[in-house]
């Protein structure tokens, strides 16, 4: 049957078809919807973990006792994950596992754009990149076969283009689900010195078997076109090549590492010139040369961000479309994306911004607070960065604990802000740190965490106190204030900042998108509107001036887009005027 | 069926995705290839999307080049200015009139651009305003997508019954008739 999938819903339909019993990940945009998809097919044991590292232990047991097993994260958890990874290298497999690490070149969502093909040659792992929706799908089970047959896990890299494209997928039924008996191996598993070294010696005869299985796998695919051009590419960068040279030859690489030097040199002796199509690093193109092939690649092609057709057609000096006389689109007004009405990192972020401080943040929606108006960050540099930054600040300093806040919502604190927090404790520090806790994993899309009482199939199970966790590392100072309360909570980071210990504030405020307010919007009056603007300070899209009322300054006055705005009454905090003043229904929630 | 190009563009939370979902939809019913590509994560969070649709016998890449697109099709009048580099000579945009502030023009720091109708009027294409009068956008603006995908029904080569197929296979039942009562708005626009 034919169907529409994304590339991460195709993924997730290929592991149902391949017989995977088990799946673990953590959220992260562009891999999540793998994991939320596939657990709504039976038979699979999928869970959201803490981190990837947890996430790919977890995944390495599965397969130790048998199953089939995937894991799912995006190309920076795979930092997270790289010390299992490097090691799970070595010992290898007992059922399948692939490991689908969905790259972001153009950092749609991400804080860099790594390429993580480097991770497949420093492990020297194998690795399939697919182009579309139906190679997803199909990759997934050549994966796991070439995992169960070489005995080593597998990468299939993604890109944005792969996971959140969309199209036709052929779906079939799913196999039998068997399982492997347990029989144990430990100079295989256990990785002591004397064990590792034997092992390493099979990784290297394993990535030379791989080279020769590379040389006629079905997925490396010649396309014989003009002689005059070919093209090397694997990954979603082929669709790009063959919209821009439809009339080339072409090599696709589906597996695309270990390569083949045998099959590279069959392609190159039947063209006349090689276009190296690959986003990122020349990781293929240095490959090649190093063959002592002569190819083009990163002479013409960026280094940096995602390819276009138009960019890899450009690149040849070819223009082929056409496009209208348009304006000039540079001065256009930019549409930054936003805190959404009610969010409670609006109050949290605005106290910062108002009391001076410096704030070394986190991965989350809150990152979004370091943009105008509030501009009320720092530093953010990865998952649960935050906390160690922000001490670090103050051993520079040793009075920086005074005027210096780490930030981090909920999720991100469980995934990797706990080891932070405690050395802070550990080597005597100051450091006050403000949980946002939304209640969710919620960037990426509302997924849910040890704290939210509920797993990736909403049962429900224990939920991690998160005051009581603080506690139990040693912070003494622990304390749950709203975020959307300023005075209360401006006089409670005043008060954490003022003493020379440890301190969490947990900034509890459910995520506006996943439990809206019923508050009627704030009453604007504006016959006492000034136009003084303190209320659009906070960034509420709701909110705007209007040029009309017999307001005093530029003949502006509030307004309020009652349907968008969320009742949260943030702004009528602000106004001293009595524009704005609380809507009915406070605080309570539907 | 020669190939059609279509970029979607609004703003985050007015269903360009959805929009997209159906033109896919019909594209797979009518037995053709398709491909679509879309804006996940940060950006959604009331910014700038776009979701691209290309359908026609065989669909390589999901982005449709720049200079490329037969058509624009715009939830917002600032958002069909900022995409129209897509647009290829000769191409046809239907957008809806609304304007929605971004927030440095929320807070006066930037002002809305003026006369974008009689810019793009001024260009060598086919433009079509939408302002959803008389439509059930009036009352419910989140069926503007619908309402514009029935107004872009006009100028593809597909029969209403396809249209509504598509439809009844990707939106969820509860708000079918709603759907279809935009959809058919548009299309007798």
């Amino acid at each position: 049957m034919k169907v529409i999938l994304s590339g991460n819903e195709a993924i997730a339909r290929g592991a149902y078809e391949a017989g995977v019993t088990v799946a673990t990940a953590y959220p992260g945009t562009p891999s999540t919807e793998i994991l939320e998809n596939l657990a709504t097919y039976p038979g699979v044991n999928c869970s959201w973990c803490p981190n990837e590292k947890v996430a790919l232990e977890v995944a390495a047991g599965a397969s130790l006792g048998g199953a089939r097993v995937l894991v799912a994260m995006k190309h920076v958890g795979l930092n997270v994950a790289a010390d299992p990874f490097m090691t799970l290298a070595y010992t290898g497999i007992e059922g399948g596992l692939i490991l689908v690490c969905a790259d972001d070149p153009g950092m749609f969502s991400s804080q860099n754009e790594q390429d993580n093909r480097y991770y497949a040659r420093m492990a020297k792992v194998p690795m399939l990149e697919p182009a579309d929706s139906e190679e997803a799908r199909l990759m997934v089970k050549e994966a796991l076969d070439i995992s169960e047959k070489f005995d080593t896990p597998v990468l299939l890299r993604t890109t944005t283009r792969v996971s959140h494209s969309r199209s036709i997928v052929n779906v079939e039924d799913e196999p039998s689900r068997a399982i492997r008996p347990y029989s144990k191996k430990a100079a295989k598993y256990v990785m002591l010195p004397a064990f590792a070294r034997l092992r390493h010696e099979e990784v290297e005869k394993r990535r030379k078997r791989l080279i020769d299985f590379a040389t006629t796998h079905p997925m490396n695919i010649i396309e014989k076109g003009s002689s005059e051009l070919g093209i090397i590419t694997a990954g979603v960068s082929y669709h790009y090549a063959k919209e821009a040279f439809p009339e080339a030859s072409f090599l696709k690489l589906g597996l695309s590492y270990p390569l083949s030097p045998e099959l590279i040199k069959d392609f190159a002796s039947q063209v006349k010139k090689i276009y190296m199509v690959e986003e990122l690093e020349p990781l293929l193109e240095n490959d090649i040369k190093a063959m002592g092939i002569k190819v083009h690649g990163k002479d013409l092609l960026p280094r940096t961000g995602e390819l276009r057709p138009e960019i890899v057609a450009q690149g040849w000096q070819k223009n082929i479309w056409q496009g209208v006389n348009a304006p000039a689109t540079e001065k256009l007004p930019g549409r930054p994306p936003l805190f959404c009405p009610g969010c409670g990192h609006r109050g949290a972020l605005y106290t910062l911004k108002r009391l001076k401080l410096t704030v070394t943040g986190d991965i989350g929606c809150y990152t979004l607070g370091a943009l105008p108006p509030l501009e009320a960050m720092d530093s953010c540099i990865c998952m649960g960065a935050s906390v160690g930054t922000a001490f670090g600040m103050e051993k520079a300093d040793p009075s920086a604990w005074q005027k210096t806040v780490a930030v981090i919502g909920d999720s991100t604190f469980l995934h990797s802000g706990i080891t932070a927090l405690m050395d802070v404790v550990y080597n005597k520090g100051k450091t006050t740190v403000i949980i946002l806790d939304n209640g969710t994993t919620a960037m990426t899309g509302h997924q849910d965490h040890p704290a939210t009482g509920q797993t990736l199939q909403k049962e429900p199970t224990y939920a991690v106190d998160l005051e009581a966790l603080v506690r139990s590392l040693g912070v003494s100072r622990v304390r749950v204030e709203n975020p959307l309360q300023l005075d209360a909570f401006r006089q409670a980071v005043k008060e954490e900042l003022s003493v020379p210990e440890p301190s969490v504030i947990i900034a509890r405020y459910p995520c506006a998108l996943k439990q809206r307010l019923q508050n009627e919007p704030p009453l604007v009056v504006k016959e006492n509107c000034i136009g003084c603007k303190a209320c659009l300070g906070i960034g509420c899209p709701a909110l705007s001036l209007e040029e009309t009322g017999p307001a005093e300054d530029q003949g502006l006055t509030v307004a309020i887009d009652e349907d968008i705005c969320n009742g949260c009454n943030l702004c009528t905090q602000l106004c001293r005027y009595g524009a704005l003043q609380p809507g009915e229904g406070k605080g309570e929630t539907k | 069926m020669n190939k059609i190009d279509i970029l979607i563009t609004g703003v985050g939370g007015q269903g360009t995705i959805l929009a997209g979902k159906i033109l896919g939809q019909l594209a797979l019913n009518a037995n053709l290839d398709v491909k679509m590509a879309e804006t996940h994560g940060m950006a959604q969070r009331g910014g700038s999307v776009i979701t691209h649709v290309r359908l026609g016998e065989k669909v390589y890449s999901p982005l449709i080049p720049l200079g490329a697109a037969d058509f624009l099709l715009s939830f917002e009048q600032l958002e069909t200015m900022r995409w129209l580099p897509y647009l290829r000579r000769g191409g046809t945009i239907i957008y809806h009139t609304r304007s929605l502030a971004p927030l440095p023009v929320l807070c006066k720091q930037m002002s809305y651009p003026a006369h974008i109708p009689e810019q793009l009027d001024a260009l060598e294409v086919q433009v079509i305003p939408v302002t959803g009068e008389n439509t059930p956008v009036e009352k419910n603006p989140r069926v503007l997508n619908i309402t514009l995908l029935g107004v872009l029904s006009k100028h593809l080569p597909f029969k209403q019954e396809q249209w509504l197929e598509a439809l009844e296979n990707t939106v969820p039942p509860k708000f079918l008739d709603l759907n279809k009562e935009a959809f058919l708005a548009g299309q007798s626009l």
